[in-house]
Formats: structure tokens, sequence, C-alpha cells
């Protein structure tokens, strides 16, 4: 790995945890409208897979999206405004948290609908195959996302077209409150691959190193013409399903144990015994990242509402 | 009598169902304690049944929608929940091909004693993909039921009936009524599908509303009262099969009609009551019928865009101003 996205990954893992925290509080607040969900302790996943992407690449994202959208190069203040229901939003306060989209930047949105954006991604893929463009896209989902019909209906599509997507599937474990071992006999998601004859590989979504070399490999085979690859993450989501959410459902335990592979640290230990960040670039990123957070929250705040007539704008083309 | 939400209500209509009949079962996603579903529509049932007739569904609705369907020609009473009605898309092979078609197609062999509930409407700062109000999609489908209750005393009533109906009942929601109290009789009782009720009598004119636009219409008729206009409140309770009988002679006692509804205008069951009223009621009429629906875009995340796309209680007072010439 370059010394120079070492520097990145670490840069976007710190600015989407300090993005998340900040959302935290200003939704307790009252701040922000609508509902969020948070991607705090994933981080290590959507880094790990867009530190391999160009601007040009696709993604197709899901409700717990602010993570893929900032990994994927999303600035933090249009992002910051949308959530606010600013008219100076990506969205222009018609989406909101889980609709985030930045087609400039190959973000193809955030979606409420679970699996809604996996055959999107496919599209994609098929679009720049016919076009010669060299592009991948990657689907972002979580584990509750390939129960659907449309997620087996896509890896096969995808797998006999050799299509250039990624399924970057975060098993984070739960949909909402139910375990994914209660829903599905074989716990591994990554498996699946092996009946459409694709590769399956399983890695641990809390280091970012191992998931940028697995990802790695899943997007040079896919834009090398081979085809889609199932890229399985082990995660774990740091905070409740939504916040506000009044449920409890996770076991302390289990909670402890993940909560001690924070993907944060782990970042900053591998990354710097690998020779490709010191404490002093640590302590630069964080500062830098903090301003531009700073400002993203004062952009939002001082942004003008939409019109109540906006409403109207953007139907059709 | 004691005070129970609308959610509590929907809850302890299934759990006394449950209770009076074993072959109802629930389906849907985090339906077991302690999380109780995503409104806490079934909270408290699998601590008092067991786990054995409730079951938390992957998130796979056309599959688990479809098996409600196979459990219920085969012996079982399902009712099965869907998180948000807005994935309802997802099941619609299930509903419309199989489940609506189904007993006609196959003369008459079959019963189809299947409620699928699920939360409707928007108000919530939720955008395009969590607001819908799709009830007009399934009104129009032969084969179906499609129940909206306004308060938690009808949600209780009318979800009983449609657990004994024999007949695929669709049930929505309104996920702003979830935390509404109100006076809820404890023991079960049921309220008839099909029939409407009269939620406020008055003689000026006659609002149409179901679900929550309900509470917006008797809002409003408070604010006309004051004015000097009398407003009857219908409450359709049922928009498929719709109660032609009150519509028509509510119309008949106020000549006006105005109707006021969530969802978008354009083949809807507002278009429907409306064009009832021209053919049969045409007589009855002063005034020239009026609608009021949602603007015809996705409904739009920012609060204030949201606002001015949905119907508001001010709305309504001023189109009964004007209809009745007092503006
Ligand atoms: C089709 C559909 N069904 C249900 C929901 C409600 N819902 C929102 S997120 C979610 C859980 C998704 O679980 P998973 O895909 O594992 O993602 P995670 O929340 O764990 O990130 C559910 C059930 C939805 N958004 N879309």
């Amino acid at each position: 790995m370059e010394k120079s996205i070492a520097q990145q990954i670490y840069k976007k893992m710190y600015a989407i945890r300090v993005f998340e925290e900040k959302v935290e509080v200003l939704f307790a607040k009252g701040e922000l409208p609508g509902f969020v969900h948070l991607y705090i302790g994933q981080e290590a996943c959507a880094v790990g897979v867009c530190a391999n992407l160009s601007p040009e690449d696709y993604i197709t994202s899901t409700h717990r999206g602010h993570g893929h959208c900032i990994a994927k190069g999303g600035r933090l203040d249009r992002m910051m405004a949308e959530l606010f229901a600013k008219k100076t939003g990506y969205n222009h306060g018609k989406g909101g948290s889980m609709h985030l989209a930045a087609s400039e930047i190959g973000i193809l949105g955030a979606n409420g609908v679970t699996a809604g954006g996996v055959p999107v991604a496919v599209g994609a893929a098929l679009s720049s195959k016919i076009q010669n463009q060299g592009r991948v896209a990657v689907a972002f989902m979580g584990d509750g996302s390939t129960n659907q019909g449309t997620f087996h209906e896509s890896v096969n599509l995808a797998a006999a077209f050799k299509l250039p997507v990624v399924f970057a599937v975060e098993n984070n474990q739960f949909g909402v409150g139910t375990r994914f071992c209660t829903i599905s006999n074989e716990p591994d998601i990554a498996k699946r691959a092996a009946g459409y004859n694709i590769p399956g590989v399983i890695v641990d979504g809390m280091d970012v190193v191992a998931v940028y070399q697995e990802a790695k490999k899943a997007i040079e085979y896919a834009k090398a013409g081979n085809g889609p690859t199932i890229l399985e993450m082990k995660t774990w989501r740091y905070r409740m399903h939504f916040q506000g959410e009044p449920a409890t459902y996770r076991n302390d335990i289990e909670e402890t144990e993940w909560i001690k592979k924070d993907p944060l640290e782990i970042a900053k230990t591998k990354l710097k015994s690998m020779g490709l960040l010191d404490n002093a670039m640590i302590v630069d990123i964080e500062e830098s990242v903090q301003k531009k957070l700073d400002e993203a929250v004062e952009f939002a705040r001082n942004s003008p509402d939409p019109m109540p007539e906006d409403a109207l704008t953007d139907l059709f083309a | 009598m004691r005070k129970i939400s609308y959610s509590e209500a929907i809850a302890e209509a299934q759990l006394q169902e449950m209770q009076r009949d074993e072959k109802v079962i629930l389906m849907g996603l985090v339906q077991k304690d302690p999380y109780g579903s995503a409104f806490g529509q079934t909270k408290g049932i699998s601590s008092v049944i067991g786990e054995d007739r409730i079951f938390d569904m992957p998130i796979s609705e056309q599959g688990y929608v479809g098996a409600a369907l196979g459990a219920a020609i085969t012996g079982m009473r399902p009712v099965v929940e869907l998180q948000f009605q807005d994935f309802i898309t997802i099941a619609m092979d299930q509903i419309v091909q199989q489940a609506a078609n189904m007993r006609y197609m196959f003369g008459g062999q079959i019963k189809i004693p299947l409620v699928l509930r699920a939360p409707t409407g928007a108000y919530l700062a939720a955008a395009a993909q969590h607001s819908h109000m799709l009830e007009s999609w399934f009104a129009h489908i032969p084969g179906l039921k499609v129940v909206l209750p306004s308060d938690a005393a009808d949600a209780k009533g009318l979800l009983a009936s449609a657990i004994r109906e024999d007949n695929f009942v669709l049930y929505f929601e309104h996920k702003k009524l979830y935390d509404k109290k109100m006076d809820v009789p404890k023991e079960p009782y049921t309220i008839p599908i099909g029939k409407a009720a009269i939620k406020r009598v008055g003689k000026d004119i006659t609002i149409v509303a179901w679900s929550f636009m309900v509470s917006k219409a008797i809002e409003a008729s408070q604010i006309l009262e004051k004015q000097g206009i009398s407003c009857e409140v219908i409450d359709l309770r049922t928009v498929s099969p719709l109660d032609e009988e009150a519509i028509l002679k509510s119309v008949a006692k106020t000549n006006r009609l105005l109707v006021v509804q969530e969802g978008y205008w354009n083949s809807s069951v507002a278009t429907s009551v409306s064009a009832l009223v021209a053919e049969k009621g045409f007589d009855y009429l002063d005034a020239p019928i009026t609608l009021i629906t949602a603007k015809e875009v996705p409904i739009p995340f920012a609060p204030v865009l949201e606002n001015y796309v949905l119907p508001q209680t001010n709305n309504i007072v001023e189109t009964a101003q004007k209809i009745l010439n007092k503006i």
C-alpha cells in the first residue's frame, strides 16, 4: 500500500467516525428531521473498499449510508446540509439521510429499501461494460439484504454476464433486532458464491488493511472482465439500528468483545506498524478533519431552507 | 374505561384473537418481544402466547407474504406484517396476482383468511421511500378488502373483524396515529368491514376522509364550527368496498362534498368517491365536489417541502369556506 493511500484511509475512517458522532448529538438535540442510521463501527468496510475506487467507479449504498458517501469522496458540508434538510444539501433537501446521492462522484444513492440498490449496481456495471468504460460498480448492502429475492437475481445476472460488480456485504449480524443466524441457515453469506460459480471471500470487516486487500482483488478481477465477487465483511454496528430505537436485543458480552476491535484503533496500529502512518500524521489528519466537520455544520446551519414551491421541481427531466 | 394507544389497541386485538383461535399466527419482521414490531404493534404477544405462533421473518417480503398466503389457504389464519407499507411493492406479485385472484380463479374452491398489516403515511420527514399512501392501488383490484382505521378504538374492532373474516384484508395503520390514546373497551369486539362511520354530525358540508385525514377533518371542523359552518365528517374506515350508502346519505343531507385524501389525486379513492356522488347523487349537490389531495410528487424529506405537498388543516378550512361562499 502506498503512504498516500494509507493516509487517505485513516482520514476517511476518522471523518466517518466524527461525522457520525456529530450527527448523533445533532439528532438528539432535534436539529435534524427524520431518521438516522449511524455507521459507527463499520468504518473499515466502506473505506477499505472505496480506497480502491476512482471517482468514475460506482457505488450503491443503503439506509446506513453516510459512511459509504464519505468513503467515496462525498463532501461533509453538502452531506450535513442534506441532513439538515437544506437547499444546499446533495439532494436539495428532497432526500435526507437515507437517500444521499452524488452522481458526479459515482454515488448512485443511498437507499431506503433493503437490497433496493443491488440490481442498480448490476445495471451500472452492465452500462460500463457496454460502453467499454472500465468502471466497476460496488453494491454495498447489509446481511439483511441478502435474503431479498433481488440479491439472488442480481448475483445470478452479474455472474451470467460476467459483469464488473462487487457485492460488498457488511455482515454486522443483525437486521434491526433479528440475529442473522435465526433467519438464515448458513451464517456465512460468501459461501453462497459457490452456487453462482463466482468467488466468495470472507474478511475481517474491522480490519481496514484486510478489507482493502481483498476488495482490491475483487475489483481487479471484475475490471479484468472475470465477473463479480461476493465480498463478505464481518463487522458490528456500534449504535442501535436507528437513533432513538428503544429495544435492546444484543448481549453485553458480545458488545464488549466487538468494541474492543475498534476499527480505528486497528487501522492506526496496523498502518503504523507497516510504516505508513505516524503519530504526527495522525494529529494532522484529525485536526484537519475536525476543522472540515465544524465548517460543515456551520455551512449546514447557515444554509437556506428550500422554498415550498421547490417541492414541485426535479420530477421529470 | 382505560385509555390505550392505537398501537396498543392493535397488539391487543391480535393477542385476543390468538387466544380465541389457535389458528391465528403472526408473521413479520421483529414481531417477538422485546421488540414487538417496529411501532410496538405486537408488543407483549410472544410473552403471553409463547413463540410457537409468532415468527420473526427474514427481510424477504415477497417470500413471507406468499408463505402467509399459502398458510392461509391450508388451515391457518395468518396476520402478516410489512414493516412499512412502502415495501408492499416487493410483495406485489403474491398480493395482486396470487392472493387477489386465487379464490375466483379457482372457481371458489378455497378461502383466504389472511390479513396483511402495514404502517402507512407521511408527515414524518421520512422521505419518499417511507411515506407512501397506497390504499388506492389496492382499492382498484377486485378480490381485496382495504381497511384503514383512524383511531385506537376503530383499530381494535376493525382488526378483530379482519382476522375473523374468511377473505384477504389489507389493514393499513397510519404512523402518525400510533401514539394517540383514547378509551378502548378491554373485552374483544368487532367493527364491520365495509361500513363507514359518522365521526362528527353536521349539516352544511360532508367531509369524507379516512386514516390520518379524519383527525385533520375533525380539527378543521372544530375551527369551522366557530365560524358557523357545521361539518359532517364521514370516516370511510374501509376504502374497498366503499360504503356508498353512507356517503350518499350524508351528501343528501348537506348537499356539499369535500373529500380529503393524503394520497395523490389521479386514479384514487377520492376520485372514486367523487365519481360515485356525481353518478348517483348529482341531484343532491348545491356546489361542485372538491377534492384535497397530495400534490403529485414523491414525498420530499425537508419538512417545509413535505408540508407544502401534503394536505393541511388550513387547506380544509379554506376550501370548506370557499365551497360555502364564506370567503
Ligand atoms: C424492503 C425493506 N424491508 C424492510 C425495511 C426496514 N428496514 C430498514 S433497515 C432494515 C434492516 C436491514 O438490515 P441489514 O441489511 O443487515 O443492514 P443493517 O441495518 O444491519 O446495516 C430493515 C428491516 C426496509 N428498509 N426495506
